[in-house]
């Protein structure tokens, strides 16, 4: 099989009805997506493919035609997205472990809806769940990457 | 009183811990109870002062701190106390967890109780009869729990950085031929102001380290705190925004093998019939072991890829032995309610009680049962582990809450000592003090002595982790009041009753220690409130319920929080009292109470109209040294109830870092209303029906309330911070419904009686 991730092509053996996640995380390192539940209900491991949010937990890797970009392909540390970028400036995380997902969400929120209203972020972020109650803080993010992206940061 | 002299000597035993400013003598840097571990593994041209300080030449400086980074900001707040003390920003260290040792013992876990009430004074005495080598390793326990890492960092680590910035000073006086008393330290450097000479930390480190230990520090006086009191960025953000690899289930090693287990979904029962024969024989298995600890029994999995073993260990075919507990939830709540009718131990008796309720007139007399189920902690990193056991040298790599504990046990488990053992301690996808077990760590272990020296990662699944937990207690408690003719309560009598969490963590970590005493984590949030009412009395009895319970964001004050704060309220009501009134009144003896009250009432506009369908509800509870009070406002809306806001006051002495205290607050209340509004684990089978997120949910962002917080410092005292925002967030939601719909709801979770939005 072959998959492009993160801009990068990778070739690998799996069972076709391996899920995405675990193809990134055990078969090509790709460990930023994170295992929360494996069944599309809490959105740590969400990733893009072909620019859209999905659950790559619950994906079959031998359904996936597209590109695909996890949390260590929107930006590096020296060269963060707007998204990550909020989030430090508003130190959202805290145990951090559903944040990958969470970002992801919310780059594809703001990919779609330049300037969302709290029940777009409501809709678009209802589906990560966060056991250390991050929430006010990352609508604050979000609302911050707004300004951020406008400014071309 | 008796209870007020147990307020005043917790309180003390906080005090001792937390040394103020001026003059302090290095006690425990001199004492050094144990030796330096950071001494075995230092990089070239690297140098240790102590457990806390490493200083290259090159002037790298790496900060240790030994406590679990569970998304409670720990790491940022330690290292802060070192930096401010050493004279460097945060920006220009590194910061380390560091190895498993003794060295890092934990004592405001021992003083304060903590979590770990085993550790009281009749069971500890009871272990030195037994023997003083259990003792010594129980003592210097490296756990994280309790809300207690500032308060037992405060002192040492300040210390450790003052004691690191003298001897660097001394040495650069020697090399530069200056008077110490004409050097400063800033930055990282030391400087001669009058000359302009300047010297870096570590171009005299290695000289420094080498020098003997000053005799007095002089701790900075918090007036001149330059990092302390004041909100830091963290440490971990910028890896927790980019998704670098920093958890246990990230850890990635040359040759490494994956693992899943399937363990007995009936706790403690052995299997009487399994196959795993067509399991073993799918793609990419391994290998599938039995597993035997004192956690229960089951299976590992050994395969070439997570995935694979997750689907083996579903098609292992086995039946498991019945239970040695009630088999579902009805029987076990049976169980509960029997132990309430049984003589418990009294935890607090002020007055008289009995004679009290003797001649109270009915109608002055309020009554109320209520009951709170088992919880399961569903941190967002389900249980994980990565072991490797080559010539007979252990590593563990794990996030986990107690790293010599994991040491100790592991090493028996595979029959080395434990200087043969290192623990990794990985950063936690939560812990709410789940990772205070070790059952994790002990399945890798054992996994890793079958893979002949490959390293193996041991994922556990969702399920898995859901049905495997130490579990929050259920809990029931019987509660009545005798109320004066004023309306205010002359006597209360409280009987609360829980499976024993201190008993059930025996069974698992030192099943050969019998439990001693009374559980006071039973009683915890109910017996040490600050109210003054003539006669009081809580008593608390264990309930021989043996599902397996241990330390939940809180524990007791979660439970009985609720209850306490609940029947207040219920008091409040009937003696037509303003909840807000009441607790004024009765913790009138406690300053510090007061004003939070106070200001919580402030903040919330309690007592000003509020439109038709619209409520508040207030608790308050002090626990873990911190005085926290809590207004939750709630509104009736088409698709149900909406809290639509929070105010929190918290008074917790003296405030270290005031931005990851707010974060702390809010986090943790909404721990609290996310159990409150639907979580339970119940029972059918004797298994847990839960699994996964579908049917043991926690609050979503669409329904998260706006909060608000106040930070006081009025108690002389420092408090904990991670988890006093939990007791108070029940009980102030379920106030508040009672003054929205007049549902007075005794049992959590309140989903059984209301929807909401």
């Amino acid at each position: 099989m072959r998959l492009t991730v993160d801009g990068q092509a990778f070739d690998f053996d799996a069972d076709p009805e391996m899920p995405l996640l675990w193809a990134l995380r055990d078969l090509m390192g790709k460990t930023g997506p994170k295992f929360g539940c494996g069944i599309a209900a809490c959105g740590a491991c969400t990733v893009h493919v072909d620019g859209q949010p999905v659950r790559s937990c619950s994906l079959p890797v031998g359904e996936v035609t597209g590109a695909v970009t996890t949390i260590e392909g929107i930006g590096t540390e020296g060269r963060l997205h707007p998204v990550q970028q909020a989030w430090l400036e508003e130190q959202v995380a805290q145990c951090g472990y559903c944040q990958a997902g969470q970002i992801m969400s919310a780059v594809a929120l703001l990919d779609e809806v330049a300037e969302p209203t709290d029940a777009d972020i409501d809709d678009a972020m209802g589906g990560n769940l966060c056991r250390c109650g991050t929430y006010p803080k990352i609508r604050a993010a979000i609302r911050r990457a707004v300004v951020l992206k406008t400014a071309g940061i | 009183m008796a209870s007020v002299g147990k307020i005043a000597r917790r309180t003390f035993l906080i005090g001792t811990a937390a040394i103020a400013g001026g003059v302090a003598v290095g006690y425990y840097y001199y004492r050094k109870p144990f030796p330096n571990p950071l001494e075995g593994d230092l990089a070239k041209g690297e140098v240790t002062f102590n457990p806390y300080v490493k200083i290259g030449a090159d002037n790298t400086i790496t900060i240790v701190a030994p406590r679990a980074e569970m998304g409670q900001g720990i790491s940022t707040t330690l290292a802060a106390m070192v930096a401010e003390e050493l004279d460097v920003g945060l920006d220009q260290i590194k910061v380390e967890h560091g190895p498993a040792s003794y060295a890092y013992f934990n004592a405001a876990i021992l003083e304060e109780g903590g979590p770990f009430a085993f550790f009281d004074e009749s069971m500890t005495a009871e272990i030195v009869r037994a023997g003083m080598g259990v003792v010594g390793k129980f003592l210097a326990l490296q756990g994280t729990g309790g809300s207690t890492s500032t308060l037992d960092g405060f002192g040492k680590m300040r210390q450790a950085g003052a004691a690191t910035r003298k001897m660097l000073i001394a040495a650069a006086a020697q090399k530069l031929g200056i008077a110490a008393a004409d050097l400063e330290t800033a930055n990282g450097s030391i400087l001669h102001k009058a000359s302009g000479k300047s010297l870096t930390y570590g171009a005299v480190a290695a000289t420094a380290a080498a020098m003997a230990p000053p005799a007095e520090i002089r701790l900075k006086d918090k007036a001149d705190w330059k990092l302390l009191g004041k909100p830091q960025k963290r440490v971990d953000m910028l890896a927790k925004v980019t998704g670098a690899p920093i958890f246990g289930i990230d850890v990635t090693l040359p040759e490494m093998l994956y693992g899943t287990v399937k363990m007995s979904p009936r706790f403690w029962a052995k299997p009487v019939k399994a196959d795993v024969s067509n399991a073993e024989k799918m793609p990419g298995v391994i290998k599938i072991v039995p597993i035997d600890t004192n956690y229960g029994h089951g299976f590992g999995i050994i395969a070439e890829n997570t995935w694979a073993a997750f689907k083996a260990a579903e098609a292992i075919d086995a039946e498991w032995a019945d239970p040695e507990y009630p088999p579902d939830s009805a029987g076990i709540s049976e169980l509960l309610k029997q132990a309430l009718g049984t003589k418990g131990s009294v935890m607090r008796d002020d007055g008289d009680v009995d004679t009290a309720f003797a001649d109270a007139p009915r109608e002055k007399i309020v009554e109320a049962d209520y009951a709170v189920p088992y919880l399961a902690h569903a941190t967002m990193e389900p249980m994980n582990a990565t072991a490797r056991l080559k010539d007979g040298v252990l590593d563990i790599w794990c996030g986990n809450q107690a790293p010599t504990l994991v040491r100790q046990l592991c090493a028996n488990a595979v029959g080395i000592e434990q200087d043969k053992v290192s623990v990794h301690t990985t950063f936690m996808g939560g812990g709410f003090g789940r990772r205070i077990e070790v059952d994790f760590a002990l399945c890798a272990t054992l996994m890793a002595k079958e893979t002949a020296g490959r390293p193996i990662k041991v994922i556990w699944t969702r399920e898995e982790d859901m049905r495997h937990d130490a579990y929050r207690p259920a809990s029931v408690g019987k509660f009545q009041a005798r109320l004066g003719d004023d309306g205010m309560p002359v006597a209360i009598g409280m009987a609360i009753a829980s499976p024993s969490p201190i008993a059930s963590t025996l069974r698992r970590l030192f099943p050969s220690i019998s439990p001693l005493g009374p559980d006071k984590s039973i009683v915890d949030g109910a017996y040490d409130q600050p109210y003054t009412i003539p006669n009081y009395r809580v008593s608390g009895i264990a309930a021989p319920a043996s599902i397996p319970v241990g330390f939940w964001r809180s524990v007791g004050c979660s439970i009985n929080g609720f209850f306490h704060e609940g029947f207040m309220d219920e008091i409040a009501v009937a003696g037509k009292t303003d909840p807000v009134e009441l607790r004024k009144t009765l913790m009138a003896a406690y300053p510090a109470a007061v004003k939070v009250v106070e200001k919580v009432a402030e903040m919330a506009k309690w007592g000003e109209a509020l439109p038709a369908g619209k409520a508040k509800g207030m608790a308050f509870t002090l626990s873990f040294g911190s005085w926290v009070g809590e207004i939750v406002q709630v509104a009736d809306t088409p698709s149900g109830i909406r809290i639509e806001k929070v105010w929190i006051a918290a008074d917790v002495g003296t405030a270290l870092d005031p931005g990851i205290i707010e974060a702390q607050l809010i986090s943790a209340a909404i721990y609290g209303l996310s159990a409150a509004m639907g979580q339970e684990i119940t029972f059918a089978d004797g298994m847990v029906e839960q699994s996964n997120f579908h049917d043991y949910d926690a609050m979503r962002i669409f329904q998260c309330p706006a909060f608000e917080v106040a930070i006081l410092e009025n108690f002389h005292k420092m408090g904990g911070v991670g988890e006093v925002g939990t007791p108070p967030a029940a009980p102030a939601l379920a106030n508040a419904i009672f003054a929205l719909t007049g549902k007075r709801i005794r049992t959590l979770p309140l989903s059984k009686e209301v929807t909401f939005a």
